[in-house]
């Protein structure tokens, strides 16, 4: 009794302070989390359960036509959406951050610029470029015929061969700021010594990047690299908004986060279709071992190349 | 005291005393949010006749209602009188016992045409089990002005159709507002075009009897009319969403649009100014019959659970009731499902007039909806990639067929 007494005085507030958050977090995240991974083995009569069906569900996803060749084609987007995302940021990204690390004149400007476009909802940014893109009155259409290039204008969210690029050419305009940012202050924390010694030793201003920043950078873009993963494995909202839930045109768009939304919710544009809750779980829990099986690869290799100064 | 004043307390006396001990208010659930002005003038007219029953009407949004109603129907709660969806969304519910069967109980419903019935039928019992409202069909809008101006008649040949929308092309316009970047604007293009071509309600019965499937020519037949009208379309069509198509018709330009009788409610707000005229897309010659779809909106049914059943059959009978249907086509500008009623509205009418002679179910909504994927689904996305040029008709022919065998009794 005593024992308990001295253990509550040690550590009550510590019991005190955590059990909000930890009833919170338990009935927001955990609670639904496991259900939802539950949802996956039961057989749904629209949002009533019926009987434990085992993996049914998972076989149905994985071999059953349309489903299979949603998923499949699903994953092949998303994996598109990752390595152009990836390519962008760690090309153009890391470009722009080392140009602002050398703090030239209007670098507060620029760095505002930059960032700005990821303060916006992403909602936002697919309503604004699906206006933008709009081939019949457009902004991107009618500057393009204004100087000559009437020829260049494309339905290029209507066709199946760029629709999936131009989304995921927007996504990077909205997401770039962030990949800067990071970089930006990783860049600023290599001590400035370093390049005066790669200077004194005659280095170009290009093997100073190579040899000097880039090798210091690299934990840096593994960690943005897996955080780029997460994101664009879950992403949604851009699709959704500029393409609606079907990943129109005959779903060259589709993402694993909208193939998911259709089969749960029913697709509201055909009209009525009744949600399949027990495929749709099947799918977000192969979604979870994607991502959670890349991202603690990812983390464990990041951790690995950790540098210290 | 004057004979009269004396009748008259009497008679107040024993209508507070009826409605004090019988008063009874039923609770109405629907989707339809924007109707709510319209739903308060029916229930008063209604109220009018029958004082001693309210209702009282709560619309939910109707992106959510269907999951809202059939929680609450399941759980034995819910309103007493329910708005229901039509064909595979109001079947279920029917099947799982949920609502009232009215065929037998509701007189007025045996004037109702088979065909709008279909679309509160549980096909499990052959039972109605809503009255149906509302009604639209889907053809060629055109813009009349535009077609006086130009000197254009409604074509009766499917050349003189072409030959229309390249006289409107000439024009500076686009002979068509429709685009296909929305999946489901490329069903209701089809639904204009394909009933002509694959021979309207003999090929539906068929069809939906499994005496044919989608690989019959006449099915890819109707396709390939679809895909021939892509030079008439709007410019970069792969590219046009649905709010596009109706800006482009409403602010005329574009002279035709494939649309429902449901844009003329949205084009009045577009363009009050803007006259609309219908025809059903025509065949090779004016002699075969040409056909345009329609399909039922949803309809209203009876709780089974309701513990006030004397009294919504009571105010069903009136939503089933010549009086009403009448007040719903002019309040609403929809057309009635009730049998014998006029629309005021010119362009409406018109509608209706062909819907009463070419007419034929709405092919994938009023029969291949009842499983997944659903007709409607497979049509949608496979004729966008055919529109785009991604697919061949021979192609989707052979993925509509197969989604639809998947689920659909008469193909297996």
């Amino acid at each position: 009794m005593r024992d308990v007494r001295s253990w509550w005085g040690k550590h009550g507030h510590l019991v005190l302070f955590l059990t909000p958050a930890l009833v919170i977090y338990g009935m927001f995240m955990a609670y639904p989390l496991i259900s939802s991974l539950t949802y996956s083995v039961y057989e749904w009569d629209g949002y009533l359960r019926r009987g434990f069906n085992g993996l049914d569900n998972f076989v149905t996803v994985l071999t059953r036509w349309p489903y299979n060749e949603r998923f499949w084609g699903a994953i092949s987007h998303n994996a598109l959406f990752f390595v152009l995302t990836f390519a962008i940021q760690t090309t153009l990204g890391l470009f722009v951050a080392v140009l602002l690390a050398r703090k030239w004149r209007g670098f507060a400007f620029f760095q505002a610029a930059y960032f700005l476009p990821h303060t916006l909802s992403l909602v936002v940014v697919g309503f604004l470029w699906r206006m933008l893109l709009n081939p019949t009155w457009g902004a991107v259409g009618q500057g393009l015929r204004r100087v000559g290039l009437g020829d260049w204008v494309q339905p290029w969210l209507g066709q199946s061969d760029t629709a999936l690029v131009t989304i995921i050419l927007v996504n990077a305009w909205a997401w770039l700021g962030f990949p800067i940012l990071v970089y930006l202050a990783a860049v600023q924390a290599i001590p400035r010594e370093f390049h005066e010694a790669a200077v004194v030793d005659g280095a170009s201003p290009w093997q100073d990047f190579r040899h000097v920043t880039l090798p210091l950078l690299l934990p840096t873009i593994a960690m943005v690299t897996i955080l780029t993963f997460i994101w664009d494995f879950n992403a949604f909202e851009l699709v959704f908004v500029m393409q609606g839930a079907s990943g129109s045109p005959s779903y060259a768009t589709d993402l694993l986060a909208t193939f998911f939304y259709r089969t749960a919710f029913g697709d509201p544009t055909t009209g009525g279709e009744p949600g399949q809750i027990g495929i749709a779980a099947a799918i977000g829990v192969l979604m979870l071992i994607i991502i959670g099986f890349v991202s603690a690869f990812g983390v464990r290799f990041t951790q690995r190349s950790q540098t210290e100064y | 005291m004057s004979r009269t004043v004396r009748a008259l307390i009497v008679s107040l006396v024993f209508a507070f005393a009826a409605s004090a001990l019988a008063q009874t208010t039923l609770s109405f659930w629907s989707w339809r949010t924007e109707d709510v002005a319209a739903y308060e003038k029916f229930i008063a007219a209604f109220h009018a006749d029958n004082p001693d029953i309210d209702v009282t009407f709560t619309p939910y949004l109707n992106t959510e209602y269907n999951t809202i109603l059939s929680t609450a129907l399941q759980g034995g709660g819910g309103p007493d009188i329910v708005h229901l969806r039509a064909y595979g969304g109001m079947e279920s519910l029917a099947q799982a016992g949920l609502l009232v069967r009215l065929d037998g109980q509701v007189a007025a419903l045996e004037g109702f045409d088979p065909g709008v019935l279909l679309g509160a039928t549980n096909r499990a019992d052959g039972g109605v089990y809503g009255v149906p409202f509302a009604l639209q069909t889907v053809q060629v809008l055109y813009n009349v002005d535009m077609f006086e101006r130009l000197g254009l008649e409604e074509p009766t040949t499917w050349a003189e159709l072409l030959a229309v929308g390249d006289a409107l092309k000439a024009s500076g316009v686009y002979a068509f507002a429709n685009g296909t970047k929305d999946g489901w604007t490329n069903e209701t293009l089809f639904g204009a075009v394909g009933p002509t071509f694959y021979g309207g309600t003999p090929f539906f019965q068929e069809i939906t009897a499994g005496e044919t499937d989608f690989t019959d020519p006449r099915f890819a037949a109707a396709l390939e009319r679809m895909v021939a009208l892509r030079p008439y379309l709007a410019d970069n069509y792969t590219g046009v969403g649905y709010t596009d198509m109706q800006t482009l018709f409403a602010f005329e330009q574009a002279g035709m649009f494939a649309a429902g009788s449901y844009e003329l409610g949205n084009m009045a707000q577009l363009n009050p100014d803007l006259r609309i005229g219908s025809f059903a897309v025509p065949a090779d010659d004016a002699a075969t019959p040409s056909a345009i779809s329609f399909y039922v909106d949803g309809s209203y049914g009876i709780n089974a659970n309701s513990p006030h059943q004397e009294a919504a059959l009571r105010f069903i009978e009136f939503l089933a009731s010549q009086e009403f249907g009448q007040m719903f086509t002019d309040e609403l500008q929809q057309i009635s499902a009730v049998p014998g009623t006029q629309p005021t509205s010119e362009a409406l009418a018109g509608m209706v007039e062909m819907m009463n002679e070419q007419g034929t179910p709405y092919l994938m909504l009023t029969a291949f909806r009842f499983g997944q994927p659903s007709g409607s689904t497979l049509l949608q996305n496979e004729m966008q990639a055919v529109m785009a040029g991604d697919k061949t008709v021979a192609d989707a022919v052979t993925n509509i067929q197969r989604g639809v065998a998947e689920w659909f009794e008469g193909f297996q």
